[in-house]
């Protein structure tokens, strides 16, 4: 779980130029870290590569916090 | 100009698409020559590429249809590593008057003209959203513009190609892609030669420049948009037509 946060923590950094702080569970992507609706698209390709998975579309719309992200992979591990 | 650039020319082995491969090709770029039908075609295209010194690779796909379109896009990304530019040439006409225009003239020309350019462009748009950097240039059509009789299938494929260039281009400008399209007139090449004497003449009498078009001159305008020339361009309609648009 920390590990999967410490991957996506990473890919949220680089991507969307936010710093590390910020990035906590409740994070908003939208509301706290300044992302687009393509930053989200972006991010949720990102994420699909890193972790070796598929996220279909009416699930990406269902992650707006990094907890929500974080929370996706783990149960689809 | 374009050395070590990749780009795919869809509809490559015959007419606008073959010149615009070529001419590509003569700027430094490697080339993807796409085609549906015409393999020994488009292996010559190929040969004279090679001949330049640049790499050529042949990929048969029809692109009205995903399966093939993302089978063209993940072998040309598994051949080069990358793709820079993509060219959506590919066409047909199936034409005839509104009142006798079968519907699947009417789907058969919207699949292969407007929703071939929707699934080539979505297929991209992953990798050149990742490098940051794309040049996507569509092919519309001086009819796309003014409309006209007999070809109602065509003229609504090619407006949609020019309406799905500007938002692509809204949608892409924040990662490095431009899309830009070009709007050729009358252009000599399979397409256009049954036209008959008297067809062609009123045509001229359209054109103020007063002679049909080469696929050189469409060419040589897209290599302009796919360089580093062009890059403050995006979601334009260049008009490659002699003046019949102004
Ligand atoms: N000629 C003109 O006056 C004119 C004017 C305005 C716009 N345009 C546009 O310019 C583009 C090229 O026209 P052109 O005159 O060069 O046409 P063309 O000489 O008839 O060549 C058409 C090309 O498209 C390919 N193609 C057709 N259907 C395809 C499919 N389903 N999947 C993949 N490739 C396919 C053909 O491949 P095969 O050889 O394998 O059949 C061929 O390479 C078209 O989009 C056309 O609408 C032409």
């Amino acid at each position: 779980m920390a590990d999967i946060f410490e991957r996506v923590k990473k890919i949220i950094v680089d991507r969307l130029d936010v710093e590390e702080e910020k990035i906590t569970m409740e994070a908003s992507f939208k509301d706290d870290l300044g992302a687009d609706s393509l930053d989200i698209v972006e991010l949720v390709m990102e994420l699909e590569d890193e972790f070796d998975m598929e996220i279909d579309d009416e699930d990406a719309e269902k992650i707006s916090t990094v907890g929500d992200a974080v929370e996706y992979i783990k149960s689809h591990q | 100009m374009l050395n070590s650039k990749v780009a795919i020319v869809t509809g490559a082995s015959r007419g606008i698409g073959k010149e615009i491969a070529l001419t590509l090709a003569e700027s430094g770029a490697n080339v993807v020559i796409n085609y549906v039908g015409n393999q020994e075609r488009a292996e010559e295209v190929a040969r004279q590429i090679r001949e330049m010194g640049r790499e050529a690779l042949v990929i048969q796909a029809d692109v009205s249809d995903s399966k093939q379109v993302d089978n063209l896009i993940s072998t040309a990304l598994s051949h080069f590593g990358k793709v820079d530019i993509l060219v959506n040439n590919a066409g047909i006409t199936r034409d005839n008057l509104i009142m006798r225009m079968k519907e699947e003239d009417w789907d058969k020309v919207i699949a292969t003209n407007l929703k071939s350019v929707f699934l080539l462009s979505k297929a991209i748009s992953r990798p050149m959203m990742k490098q940051r950097y794309g040049r996507i240039i569509n092919i519309s059509s001086v009819v796309g513009v003014l409309g006209n009789p007999g070809q109602a299938n065509y003229v609504a494929a090619k407006s949609g190609v020019i309406g799905l260039t500007k938002t692509l281009a809204r949608e892409l400008a924040t990662r490095g892609i431009t899309v830009n399209a070009v709007a050729p007139g009358y252009i000599e090449t399979d397409m256009t030669t049954n036209l008959s004497e008297d067809v062609k003449s009123k045509l001229l009498d359209q054109i103020p420049l007063a002679r049909l078009g080469t696929p050189k001159d469409v060419a040589n305008v897209v290599k302009f948009l796919v360089s580093d020339q062009a890059s403050y361009m995006t979601g334009q309609v260049l008009h490659v037509d002699g003046g019949m648009v102004m």
